[in-house]
């Protein structure tokens, strides 16, 4: 596989703050793979999606480098589409559904009103939202959370971007849906041939669809590899407490009688 | 013995808009952990908080306790609330900013005369060790806090007055993994100890498997199913249960 | 106080507080630093300033002493102002409190004359007001707190509907905290930050409303004010402009340090805020 980007070095701190949110990270992301990266809260994941798409926030300080193998860097919205955690803050609530998916196309391709409009509707359907011209003149609080995130997600894609980075877009979502938004995203990443940056601190819907594994602690790259290699034999200290802490339908419950246990409780 | 049991529980909003309860009824035993799953927009936050008795219902009965429910009001009311505490998802907003960590515990046991007030300071700290937080911790801000010890507190703040049953509203969901587990367990430690029941709400089927003995699953403002936890993660029948059950991640190593 | 220390370590914050400070000092220490009635005629008339020792600042067409009238007019000024505030900001916060707690038709009834009020240009009913009253200290200050209590009212509410919407709120009802406590401990305090940043600008308001009040002669006659000594210079403009430049330059001073004590207010306030 070919490398997309080279990462050596990378350290990112914020401004005002003392410690570095991330700390010499060096990874190599491959051209059209699902690269999973998979950390707690702090660990510097965000940190690092936000770095590869330019979104840090004024003041901070960048060190080491991201080499590109296209030469420049990606432009966000052409060729890196950008999904966040919490639909409702990433979507405008006063333009329209519609709208909103073709802004970019707009701005990045050229396209005239109409012909972002149509694109917008067929990037609606194509994330599989029911009766995509009706949605297209929706607000964003007139659809749900699941519904929302498909949106963003449209959105993220309306121009062809070779790289989709989803940031915890699963998180603020329930399980159910959680499931139809990973699906959905693997479906599409597939189809066109994108490579998917997937963050998540949940290690098992990770491992369900991802290539590769990099886990972040605390600001750095504790192991980086093949998803199967990792999970089946992991190195670092770090992913076995992971993956031992992990809690699924087959994991023995806590409770230690199945019937509850009749105590007097005190008036 | 049945502690909690709710009838034919409606509730709609606004101008007969969204109908979030459709006829609920359960029924809660004393010690008994009680899951409610469902995917969001169900119904299980909504009726959380008609139990807990934020939000009134249009119709239906809830016995608690030996006691009609929903005909307490004003100060009778606020005494029996002691009885059954909530402790809620966000665990940034679930407290006064300006709170302290001593004054958050001090509340119950102050309005409902838990101990004497020369005897508040070692009830908080003795609060405090009990859900594994060092005593010093009384003085700090609550802001200073973490996510997961925050949660902590708002155990350490529910069992301040005995209850009989705590609601526990997506408790642990925005959690670290790691911190998830503890707390887990931190709860079912307090459930053997002192016959506490909990109804537990959560979208994460994997973690009512955990703690609950039963469960309850919702769908459009229903119960579609209940059942002892095993029974029905094993063999769920309704389509929400199911759908529920196929989507808990698994680690897919081999 | 945290708070004291942030508001201090920003610049606005530091440079607002030490004007007004030094105003507020000013005006408590007017009968030492300019002994007797400034409205007693002093010397001569129409002294230019910086010309006689006696008089630093000049004196007016009736031989008033200009700085004498500054300095006490400063303590007139800032307490009308200051009184005027404090009084639009309680009653605003009282019936923000009270629409935002009640819900309902109690609330849309006190809406409704809180937009009345709102209608009204605050200068104007407080002109009415003061014509129709007659010109006191005490019904100056009632006047200009009439056309300024709307906005903190409105602002009190709409931070009351959110703060009552948060888990913490539910959390003290679910504990069985009594109503009124849960209004006073939990909601007031996290509803008065926006209110207080809304202060400082009001007080502004107020010591111009005052003066412009001053100015146009439905000012207490027995006091001087910055207004007043303004409208007195308007006879005499063209030939002796500083009678009317000096007081003006001391409400403009005023005035900047209030809304720069306010700025750094709410930066100190909203720096906390987003902790939470």
């Amino acid at each position: 596989m070919t490398a997309l980007c080279e990462i050596r070095g990378l350290s990112v701190t914020y401004r005002g703050e003392a410690a570095p949110a991330l700390g010499g990270i060096d990874l190599d992301i491959h051209a059209g793979e699902r690269l999973a990266i998979i950390g707690e809260s702090g660990s510097g994941k965000s940190t690092f999606a936000r770095a590869l798409a330019g979104l840090l926030p004024e003041g901070a300080r960048v060190a080491g480098h991201m080499r590109w193998t296209a030469g420049s860097s990606p432009q966000p919205g052409r060729d890196l589409g950008f999904v966040f955690q919490d639909p409702t803050a990433s979507l405008n609530p006063v333009l329209t559904v519609g709208e909103q998916v073709g802004e970019g196309a707009r701005r990045h391709l050229g396209l005239s009103w109409k012909a972002a409009h149509s694109l917008a509707v067929e990037m609606l359907e194509k994330v599989r939202l029911p009766d995509p011209e009706r949605t297209a003149k929706a607000f964003p609080h007139q659809l749900s959370g699941g519904q929302r995130q498909r949106v963003a997600i449209a959105a993220a894609l309306a121009c062809g971007p070779g790289m989709l980075v989803a940031d915890e877009a699963t998180s603020a979502l329930d399980m159910v849906v959680q499931a139809e938004i990973v699906a959905l995203l693997g479906d599409l990443v597939g189809a066109a041939g994108m490579t998917l940056l997937f963050i998540t601190h949940d290690i098992a819907l990770a491992s369900g669809f991802a290539d590769r594994v990099a886990i972040f602690r605390k600001g750095a790259l504790v192991e980086a590899g093949p998803t199967r290699a990792v999970l089946a034999a992991p190195e670092a200290a770090y992913t076995k407490t992971l993956i031992a802490s992990h809690r699924d339908l087959a994991t023995p419950p806590l409770i230690r009688a199945v019937a509850p246990l009749i105590r007097a409780v005190a008036p | 013995m049945t502690l909690l049991s709710a009838e034919s529980l409606a509730k709609r909003y606004a101008g007969g808009g969204v109908t979030a309860l459709d006829g609920v009824s359960l029924h809660l035993s004393a010690g008994e952990t009680l899951g409610l799953a469902g995917a969001s927009g169900s119904g299980k936050s909504t009726l959380a908080r008609v139990l807990t008795r934020l939000v009134e219902p249009d119709v239906g009965s809830i016995r608690f306790a030996g006691e009609d429910w929903l005909a307490l009001s004003g100060a009778p009311l606020r005494r029996r609330r002691a009885k059954m505490q909530m402790v809620f998802q966000d665990v940034l907003g679930a407290f006064n900013p300006r709170a302290t960590v001593a004054s958050v515990l001090e509340d119950p046991l102050r309005i409902h005369g838990i101990v004497p007030k020369g005897e508040r300071a070692r009830a908080v700290a003795a609060l405090l060790d009990r859900v594994g937080l060092p005593a010093a911790y009384a003085g700090r801000s609550i802001r200073a806090v973490s996510g997961g010890e925050r949660q902590r507190i708002a155990i350490a703040r529910a069992i301040a007055t005995h209850p009989a049953l705590i609601v526990l509203d997506e408790a642990v969901s925005a959690l670290d993994v790691s911190v998830r587990e503890k707390i887990l367990e931190l709860l079912v430690t307090l459930q053997e100890e002192r016959g506490i029941a909990y109804l537990f709400v959560s979208h994460d089927l994997s973690v009512l498997a955990a703690v609950a003995h039963r469960i309850a699953i919702m769908e459009a403002g229903r119960i579609v199913e209940t059942g002892p936890t095993a029974r029905v993660i094993a063999d769920p029948q309704s389509p929400a249960a199911r759908a529920l059950v196929r989507a808990v991640p698994r680690l897919v190593i081999a | 106080m945290r708070t004291m220390r942030r508001l201090l370590a920003t610049p606005e914050g530091a440079t607002g507080f030490a004007v007004l400070a030094l105003l507020v000092l000013v005006a408590l220490l007017a009968p030492v630093l300019s002994p007797g009635d400034p409205l007693r005629i002093a010397g001569r008339a129409l002294t230019a300033p910086f010309s006689d020792p006696a008089f630093p600042l000049g004196t007016d067409r009736l031989g008033r002493d200009v700085l004498a009238g500054l300095i006490h007019g400063a303590c007139t000024s800032l307490a009308v102002g200051l009184a005027a505030a404090a009084a639009a900001l309680a009653f605003g916060l009282c019936v923000g409190l009270a629409a935002g707690f009640a819900g309902g038709r109690v609330d849309e009834a006190l809406m409704r004359v809180v937009d009345a009020f709102q209608i009204v240009p605050g200068f104007l009913l407080a002109l009415a007001f003061v014509s129709v009253v007659g010109p006191s200290v005490p019904v100056v200050v009632l006047a200009i707190a009439l056309g300024a209590w709307a906005d903190p009212a409105r602002l009190t509410r709409a931070e009351v509907l959110s703060v009552r919407e948060r888990d913490y709120v539910a959390a003290a009802r679910v504990a069985g905290m009594h109503p009124a406590e849960i209004a006073f401990r939990e909601i007031l305090p996290n509803v008065l930050p926006p209110v207080l940043a809304l202060s400082a600008i009001i007080v502004a308001a107020a010591i111009l409303t005052e003066a412009a009040l001053s100015f146009l002669g439905l000012g207490d006659p027995n006091t001087v004010t910055w207004g007043s000594m303004i409208a007195e210079g308007r006879n005499v403009l063209r030939s002796s402009p500083w009678l009317s430049i000096f007081p003006g330059i001391a409400l403009v001073v005023t005035v900047v340090g209030v809304y720069l004590l306010g700025e750094g207010l709410t930066r100190a306030l909203s720096g906390r805020r987003e902790e939470a």
